[in-house]
């Protein structure tokens, strides 16, 4: 099916893209890589009247590194995310998470910013951006700002980018020789996210010395697993210590019901999953 | 005239495995699919759909549609006659089967969401569909009728008032009444007051299923010819010319349908669908060529679907392990409408329900009950697969309840090998078949042995993943389907088929046959058939079909027939062809007839050299510039084939999954079959329907399930939510085939269209109970997902499990979440 | 109407489209290349998959205009002077389609999957083809065909098949 008519603009600086949301105004919508937006278009779920394409921009692809932390342009691929050295070396648990999204082709036009902007509670990249406590720079009319993964993700595909605003670039940390798991748990390898554990860990002589844990679709937002990481840090990486210290992984959650899973089982499954997750990380 | 010097026979075509001729423009991308139709002055359709179950219609206001530039038109029913028609159902099970008029769009009540209501023509299928979303219509939302069971409850709100009652129909098998076993009530009865014997019942849910053939349906129109042509995506060109007559009142030889290249279709494409009606009136209308391509959600909407049955199940058994007697009570969701065969489906299951056993008593009892959905139809296997997992899965039970070991209670009962052919309880006559020979094979290729001690290790240990075994041994019907029988069934058509065989002057042969291919392989399979009969090498053959001008008379396919009746129509043309060359070949060899002898391509005069090949003949017929007295110059010839029995492959299927105790999920582990499907004449082409079968039946297991909401309101409506397994949900399958040749046709071929499916959902349920079955879980239901597997353990451990199950589309798994609304400005 | 000029198949096009035109409709509609089919609405089935400036997409999902200026390659354009692609030969050798529908799009993302991975692991294969649905094969026999590409595609396989793998392989670059 075909989408409904729109406009469409292809910026090539972010200062045009700026420009075109304010003359777009309410009906205007951003395209990223276009691998949800393109489908919920076809389908007409939503009749924007002006597409602004991100995909001329530049300056919004690439990783790089910035002293402490590796920053990553919005408009950076899953597949570029995903095979990046960079990104390997130092912020490994984006990586992990990005290579269960979707499917390949998906990955060869989807964006890290895409899917953080869309903030679907079922999509992979909120979790694991908000257990490496993530930078979100968003540029507007009044320039730039940055804004914390904690308070990036608001509610059900709603965040913290304003009216006429724009993600530029996700900053992350360095989590130099930290140990990484992705651990997705759904139904048929095209499914989203019935729940998935976004888990980083740091461990020194068989103990852990810090972690961090985000957890996907056990609320309208990514969670983290305080209680988890709080109980797991001076442990020895056992598989009974971890499987006690995850016990705590629900805590905090509001996780929905649905035909694939009621809310006791979306709790329960993140509390296996936490386990899985963090022995898998500390190897 | 030739004569041959001492040519080597060729090897035999039959069993080879041919790659296939069909491929080339398959894996080029030059294929004709019907949407890649682009007539001049093309229009398109849109169809506006009801998103209510069930509702009146008060009004539909098109103005605002038709003022979008590019529309040529907007109709509802009454503007093009579509309320008045009445979509055929050629099954009429019983003689008072209820059967409420099914128009090709709604004229005042809506029976089903995605039930059409009116129609946009435009000049491009945007256009149309932008038009489309301007048409208002009124509706007035009347109760959706959801439950079958409470469909038919006293007072029930009725979806057809008009025909007064939900039930379509009861159809009863009785053993005892048809002579062929005794009585099952009586047996049951005794059977309880016996200290011997055990009864055991089981209520077993087939869920809902949709076929999802890969390409979506589409339909051109061309009124402007001497036959109005229609090229649609459909399994049955010919049923559906003869039907478009029947319905519309149109002579029938002014139709030409015609089926190109056609991507699947596993029964879903077995209809005359209200859109192929619609496009062909509005054609008319207009006088201009019309298309109408659906969307995939509109296929998952709208398109039939299949299963859908609640089954209620007794067996009495001896407590050494003899089945005395078999209950079937069955209740069939026909959805809104009767499709072509729908009614029949359920009952096709008749005949299947005592499988490969030796039962002396059996009644089957179906009620066919109409509800507020889609309807439902063929799909792969058509009640065959539902029989053969209701028993498969009680055998298992039975079993249980014996403390027998799940194959030894199914050897004590089966027919043995020596004792075919051998007549059942539901009076069919099995001609060959060797369970024990079969079942060997796989246990072996299977490990069973190594497997169960295995799984005895795991359940020692108390491992997270806990390994289960199922097992299912199969058999079923197919090749439909001897015409008698057909028409003992109340069915509305014969079981034949017909092929042609037209012999070129240059010694090629085209070979037009009357099954319509949709992905099979029919065009190397016959080929190599034809190859073998007339001694012509394999290229030289070229067959036809799904042209009903060239394929003039056909009952296309489904029912795995296209080579158990097709197939063997193609033999009994060669044969013709061969009959009528020999006096021709007699005279130029100036031989008497009797003294030749055909083979290799050639006929020769016994005891010499002297031949001639039928290559050579076709040559001489053509210039007929000498031939016998009395005969005409021709070779060519059409033969109809009419079985005199079904087939029944038989198989052996196992299956091994691991069961992830902690979260629910299920992974498989090991897949082992072996089937006999008697004769093989491609083997490339045989194992690779016993995969795509296996994957489909796996998929009813595990992945799949037409889910409706409280309003009648389909959830799983895009393939995000319609969960068909990948490549990475499946395994590599061990297929094998044990072969006992079919003694009804003179290939000795069974057919393998659906054995895959219909032998493999019992296999994976039962190895999924039987993982989870020492943890005190006694069922689940279809499709086993983590949730139920997960909830099972739960409930049976005495904690609560799914209990706020919200019926609702998963959020994440609704396309990321868009069942919710998305908010303005997010950056996709 | 926006303005758009692509290679397809190595012939240059230019055209003018609406903005909401989808590439596969570009495709199809206008430039007439109807190997490349339309299975779904929600980017699922990957019947639509052709090579954008080197890398499997799934066509259904990108817009004709986003694809301005780019080098398309679809099925029709795999065969080299008359001869197959070796995938399309591996897919043709191990039965690996049935009803054909899901195989061009099979057939450029295994491509693809060997561009990024000339050896993948059975897994590896299954996981790459994950956005491909086929409802005939079981997968099975594509699997099947996948090795065999990859195989016959290595160095060192027979120098024709290579020449002719060249221009196409190495999806991802």
């Amino acid at each position: 099916m075909i989408p409904a008519q729109f406009d469409y603009v292809r910026p090539t600086t972010v200062e045009e893209a700026v420009q075109a949301l304010r003359d777009g105004g309410d009906d205007a919508k951003l395209l990223a890589g276009g691998q949800s937006l393109l489908p919920v278009l076809r389908l007409r779920m939503a009749d924007p009247s002006l597409i602004i394409d991100l995909g001329g921009i530049a300056e919004l692809k690439g990783v790089r590194e910035d002293g402490d932390s590796v920053v990553v342009g919005a408009m950076t691929s899953h597949y570029d995310v995903a095979r990046d050295d960079t990104l390997r070396q130092h912020v490994a648990l984006i990586q992990e998470a990005t290579k269960t999204v979707a499917d390949p082709q998906v990955r060869h036009r989807g964006t890290l910013g895409g899917a953080l902007a869309h903030a679907d509670p079922a999509g992979d990249l909120a979790a694991p951006a908000l257990a490496l406590d993530a930078q979100f720079v968003i540029a507007g009319p009044d320039g730039t700002r940055t804004v914390a993964a904690a308070d990036f993700f608001e509610d059900y595909f709603t965040t913290a980018i304003g009216e006429g605003e724009l993600l530029t670039e996700i900053r992350f940390p360095k989590y130099t020789g930290w140990g990484a798991r992705y651990e997705k748990f759904n139904r048929v390898a095209q499914a989203w996210s019935i729940v998935a554990v976004a888990a980083t860990v740091k461990t020194d002589g068989g103990s852990i010395t810090d972690a961090r844990i985000g957890l996907t679709n056990m609320a309208g937002t990514p969670v983290r697993a305080r209680g988890v990481e709080a109980a797991l840090v001076g442990q020895s990486a056992t598989e009974d210590n971890v499987r006690q210290a995850a016990q705590a992984a629900a805590e905090g959650t509001s996780p929905t019901a649905d035909a694939d899973a009621g809310s006791d089982y979306r709790e329960h499954l993140a509390r296996v999953l936490t386990g899985r997750a963090v022995l898998a990380a500390v190897g | 005239m030739t004569t041959t010097e001492n040519p080597s026979t060729p090897a035999p075509e039959i069993g080879r495995d041919r790659r296939r001729k069909e491929d080339r423009r398959l894996i080029t991308g030059r294929t004709r699919w019907v949407d890649n139709q682009a007539l001049t002055g093309l229009l398109h359709l849109s169809i506006v759909r009801s998103p209510f179950a069930h509702a009146n219609i008060k009004g539909i206001d098109t103005s605002a549609a038709k003022q979008v530039p590019g529309v040529v038109a907007v109709y509802s029913a009454a503007d093009i006659g579509a309320d008045q028609v009445q979509l055929p159902c050629a099954w009429p099970i019983t003689k008072d089967m209820k059967s409420p008029q099914r128009p090709a769009l709604a004229g005042s009540r809506v029976n089903f969401a995605g039930e059409g209501v009116a129609v946009v023509v435009a000049r491009s299928a945007a256009i149309a569909k932008d038009a489309a979303e301007l048409v208002e219509v009124d509706y007035e939302e009347l109760e959706p009728v959801l439950d079958m069971e409470a469909a038919l409850q006293d007072g029930a709100t009725l979806v057809h008032p008009e025909i007064g009652t939900n039930a379509n129909a009861q159809w009863v098998f009785d053993s005892g009444e048809a002579g062929s076993g005794g009585d099952v009530a009586e047996a049951l009865k005794k059977a309880e007051s016996d200290d011997d014997q055990i009864v055991v019942r089981r209520r077993f849910r087939q869920q809902r299923l949709v076929p999802v053939f890969m390409e979506p349906r589409s339909t051109v129109v061309d009124p402007n010819s001497e036959q109005l042509t229609m090229w649609s995506s459909t399994q049955v060109p010919h049923i559906l010319k003869t039907m478009l007559a029947l319905t519309l009142g149109l002579p029938e030889h002014k139709i030409r349908v015609i089926a190109p290249d056609v991507g699947g279709g596993f029964g879903g494409k077995i209809a005359v669908a209200p859109e192929e009606v619609l496009t062909l009136l509005v054609a008319r209308k207009l006088g201009k060529p019309v298309k109408w391509t659906e969307t995939r959600s509109e296929s998952l909407l709208t398109a039939h679907h299949g299963r859908d049955q609640v089954q209620e199940l007794a067996m009495s058994v001896t407590k050494d392990g003899r089945i005395t007697g078999l209950d079937v009570k069955l209740i069939a969701d026909m959805g809104a409408y009767l499709g072509l065969v729908g009614p029949g489906v359920p009952i096709l299951g008749a005949f299947m329900f005592n499988a490969i056993y030796k039962i002396p008593a059996y009644r089957f009892d179906c009620t066919n009950v109409f509800t507020t959905k889609t309807l439902t139809d063929a799909y792969r296997g058509a009640g065959r697969p539902e029989a053969t997992f209701g028993i498969e899965r009680l055998m298992d039970e039975v079993a249980l309840e014996l403390d027998m070991e799940p194959l030894e209670f199914r050897e004590k009962n089966w027919i043995k090998h020596e004792e075919f052919p051998y007549t059942t309880v539901s009076t069919l006559t099995y001609d060959t078949g060797n369970y024990e020979a079969a079942t060997e094979q796989a246990k072996q290729m299977f490990d069973y042995d190594g497997l169960r001690r295995e799984q005895q290790e795991r359940r020692r240990r108390g491992d997270v993943k806990q390994l289960g075994i199922g097992i299912s041994t199969f058999t079923e019907m197919c090749g439909l389907a001897p015409s008698r029988v057909l028409g003992s069934l109340d069915y509305g058509a014969g079981g034949w088929e017909t092929a042609s065989i037209r012999m070129q002057p240059t010694g090629k042969a085209e070979v037009v046959v009357g099954v319509s291919p949709h992905g099979q392989g029919h065009e190397t399979a016959f080929s190599q058939i034809v190859a073998d009969q007339l001694g012509v090498p394999f290229d030289d053959v070229e067959i036809l079909h799904g042209d009903t001008q060239s394929s003039y008379k056909g009952l296309d396919t489904y029912g795995s027939r296209s080579l158990a009746v097709g197939g063997i129509a193609v033999v009994k043309a060669a044969e013709k062809v061969i009959e009528k060359a020999k006096p021709i070949a007699a005279h130029m060899l100036e031989a008497a007839e009797g003294d030749l002898e055909f083979s290799g391509g050639k006929f020769t005069v016994k005891g010499t050299d002297k031949g001639v090949g039928i290559q050579d003949i076709a040559l001489a017929v053509f210039a007929a510039h000498d031939y016998p007295e009395g005969i005409e110059p021709d070779i060519d010839a059409h033969a109809t084939f009419d079985p005199e029995n079904f087939s029944f492959p038989h198989g052996t299927h196992l299956c091994a999954v691991e069961v992830d105790t902690e979260t629910g999920f299920v992974e498989l582990y090991k897949y082992v079959c072996v089937d006999d499907v008697g004769n093989v004449i491609n083997p490339l082409i045989v194992e690779g329907q016993v995969h795509g079968g296996l994957a489909q039946g796996i998929a009813q297991a595990l992945y799949e399930e037409a889910a409706y909401d409280d309003q009648g309101t389909l959830l799983s409506g895009t393939l995000v939510d319609y969960t068909l397994p990948t490549a990475a949900d499946l395994i590599s399958f061990d297929t094998a085939n044990t072969t006992t040749a079919s003694t009804t046709n003179p290939l000795g071929v069974k057919g393998v269209g659906e054995a895959g499916t219909i032998a493999s959902t019992p296999a994976v349920v039962n190895s999924v109970l039987d993982a989870i079955r020492h943890l005190g879980v006694k069922d689940i239901d279809m499709p086993t997902t983590p949730y139920r597997v997960w909830s099972a353990i739960q409930n049976a451990s005495g904690h609560a499990g799914r209990a706020d199950e919200a019926n609702v589309a998963s959020p994440g798994a609704g396309l990321g979440s868009t069942a919710r609304d998305m908010p303005e400005g997010g950056n996709l | 109407m926006a303005r758009i000029r692509t290679t397809v198949d190595g012939l240059v096009y230019e055209d003018d489209v609406e903005p909401r035109m989808l590439l596969v409709q570009y495709l199809r509609e206008r430039l007439g290349k109807t190997g490349t089919v339309i299975g779904c609405d929600t980017s699922n089935c990957g019947a639509c998959t052709v090579h954008l400036d080197g890398m499997s997409v799934k066509s259904c999902s990108v817009l004709a205009v986003q694809a301005n200026g780019a080098e398309v390659l679809t099925i029709e354009g795999l065969e080299r002077d008359g001869q197959l692609h070796p995938m399309q030969q591996a897919f043709h050798d191990n039965h690996a389609l049935q009803c054909g529908y899901c195989t061009p799009g099979m057939i450029m993302q295994s491509i693809d999957l060997l561009g990024d991975n000339p050896d993948p692991s059975e897994t590896e294969i299954r996981e790459g083809i994950e956005g491909n649905l086929c409802r005939c094969t079981g997968y099975q026999n594509i699997v099947r065909a996948v090795q065999d590409a990859a195989s016959k595609m290595k160095p060192g396989a027979s120098a024709t098949q290579q020449s002719s793998a060249q221009p196409v392989a190495g999806g991802g670059a």
